[in-house]
């Protein structure tokens, strides 16, 4: 079986993201990019069901400019058998990232894609759920817990009342969330042998996804800040100073 | 004029609080009729929680069995084909909101907007992206299906009107897959009140230490009639169960009253209580980050500061 593992080239977790001043954009020159956190997990996920023998090859798959082929060699240096980058030079919506992974499913005829349940830029939660549909397949998003037996995945997901467990026939769709695992760190000669291994490189307008934005971006403004509240000294002025906002009536 | 489809979430009985905010933020987009769906196996008690808000035009209930689980793969279909006659399709961004709008989106060929916070006209919308270090304001075209999910913190739940609306049942023609089975729910709360709903909220973070010492904050929580929060770290750690989590990637609450006690405040977790009334933080680091974002802060340890609090408060 092989896998498909989607990686979204994203600015940094730890960089405190800011709007630049003219509300155009948020800043990322100079600003580190990663693979989104999610998408790492999902990654790993991958790796351990190959290594288990449950699998026998992963792809990893990315959509963006071609600095993204960064994102994919660290993939490959985790573990990734293969790569491919669908070049795309304007920005991709949920949607037609989709569709764009509908085309290289199709091409490849994978058992399973997993992906992170959300990017940590645009915060959508979309994608997996949207591939999912276009499919035609099952999908078991924000999994904790990921169990692969006779053509079928047991999925538990962290939703709000607790966890749910599903069972779904394969091929699926499983987007992931932080606790299914940790991420094993990169190590140096991996990063040296990752070189070596294949990444292709397929245009997004050759594979004829349609691209068109379904919803403009017109601004983007800082969140508005709290006012500055005030330090206390004892439990006695902090249950005074809650008793005079009226929060404890 | 424009028609609003909102998708009702329920636990197989009554009517989550989160569907009456999504109504809230229907009322604003100056729809000549705001419909509310009901996918159940028996749908008549949230058909009526739904009837009863006030803005709302009809309750449609769609009754099957293989409407008895909250499955994305079974409702989409149903949502999707519904929508063709509809301008907007709302759900609320909770987990099951989320699962089940894109797929159903997906299905009906148009993009999504998720976490809608304003309305600013009827194709103008403001929504939080990076943890909500960022706003932005998204616009959509005139003659475009509008799908997308509701922040619920950002809106009050609609109140009850004294006239119910009517129910209808529907039958909708969508093949359903059987490529999904329920199993089961492990539920992780008790009787404590919804967090997502709850005025008041007490949460603990990696400072509680342990599992056993998180029954400290439980018991403050129960005194005050508060739900019990938890950072990202207190639950990767064992100490409370997932749906405890606040934050970007648990829950966004907006309680009237937030307080907590040893967490530090990464910024994943305050994007999960901006909207919160009064935040009130109590850590043992005086440089913690929760504090510039708290309206009451305390320098302590929350072990002294706790039963103290319980002490004074019962005076």
């Amino acid at each position: 079986m092989k896998i498909l593992v989607c990686l979204k080239r994203v600015v940094d977790y730890n960089v405190r993201v800011r709007v630049k001043p003219d509300g155009s954009g948020v800043v990322t020159e100079g600003v580190k990019m990663s693979i989104n956190p999610f998408d790492e997990i999902a990654l790993e996920e991958a790796l351990r069901i190959r290594e288990r023998g449950d699998a026998n090859e992963v792809i990893a798959l990315s959509i963006g400019p071609d600095d993204c082929q960064q994102q994919l060699r660290t993939g490959l240096a985790m573990g990734a058998d293969r790569a491919i980058l669908v070049s795309a030079d304007t920005a991709v919506e949920p949607l037609a990232a989709a569709r764009t992974m509908m085309q290289i499913i199709e091409r490849e005829d994978p058992g399973l894609v997993i992906l992170g349940k959300q990017a940590i830029d645009d915060d959508c939660n979309q994608t997996g759920q949207m591939l999912a549909a276009l499919w035609n397949r099952p999908q078991g998003t924000f999994a904790s817990k990921l169990e692969l037996k006779d053509g079928r995945a047991t999925v538990t997901r962290e939703v709000d009342a607790g966890l749910e467990v599903i069972d779904l026939e394969l091929p699926a769709v499983i987007t992931t969330d932080l606790r299914l695992n940790e991420p094993r760190y990169v190590k140096l000669p991996d990063i040296m042998k990752a070189k070596k291994k294949p990444l292709e490189v397929l245009n997004i307008s050759e594979l004829g996804v349609d691209t068109a934005l379904n919803v403009q971006v017109e601004t983007y403004a800082p969140p508005p800040t709290r006012a500055k509240g005030v330090m206390v000294d004892s439990v006695e002025s902090l249950v005074s100073a809650m008793r005079d906002k009226g929060l404890l009536g | 004029m424009s028609k609003v489809l909102i998708l009702a979430e329920h636990d197989g009985g009554g009517l989550n609080p989160s569907t009456a905010k999504c109504v809230s933020c229907a009322a604003e987009l100056s729809a000549a009729a705001i419909d509310v769906v009901v996918f159940a196996d028996a749908a008549a008690a949230a058909a009526s929680g739904a009837a009863a808000l006030d803005q709302v035009s009809r309750v449609l209930t769609v009754e099957r069995e293989e409407n008895a689980h909250p499955l994305a793969a079974v409702i989409a279909p149903q949502l999707a084909a519904m929508a063709a006659d509809y301008d907007y399709v709302l759900a609320p961004s909770t987990t099951f909101g989320k699962d089940v709008l894109p797929r159903a989106a997906a299905l009906a060929g148009v993009g999504q907007i998720s976490d809608i916070m304003a309305v600013e006209g009827p194709r103008r919308f403001r929504r939080p992206i990076y943890a909500g270090n960022a706003i932005i304001t998204v616009t959509v075209a005139d003659d475009a299906k509008v799908f997308a999910t509701v922040r619920v913190a950002s809106y009050p739940a609609a109140s009850e009107s004294g006239v119910a609306a009517p129910i209808e049942s529907l039958s909708v023609d969508a093949a359903l897959p059987a490529y999904t089975r329920y199993v089961e729910l492990q539920s992780g709360g008790g009787d404590r009140p919804d967090l997502q709903a709850a005025r008041r909220v007490v949460s603990g973070g990696r400072g509680v230490g342990s599992e056993d010492n998180f029954k400290v904050i439980f018991a403050l929580a129960d005194r005050l009639g508060a739900g019990v929060g938890a950072s990202r770290a207190a639950v990767d750690a064992g100490y409370v169960p997932n749906d405890m989590q606040v934050g970007q990637t648990g829950k966004i609450i907006a309680p009237e009253l937030y307080m907590a006690f040893g967490i530090s405040g990464a910024i994943q977790h305050l994007t999960g209580i901006k909207d919160a009334g009064t935040i009130v933080a109590v850590n043992k680091d005086p440089d913690a980050p929760i504090f510039e974002v708290a309206d009451i802060g305390l320098v302590g340890d929350l072990f002294e500061i706790i039963p103290e609090l319980e002490r004074v408060l019962g005076n």
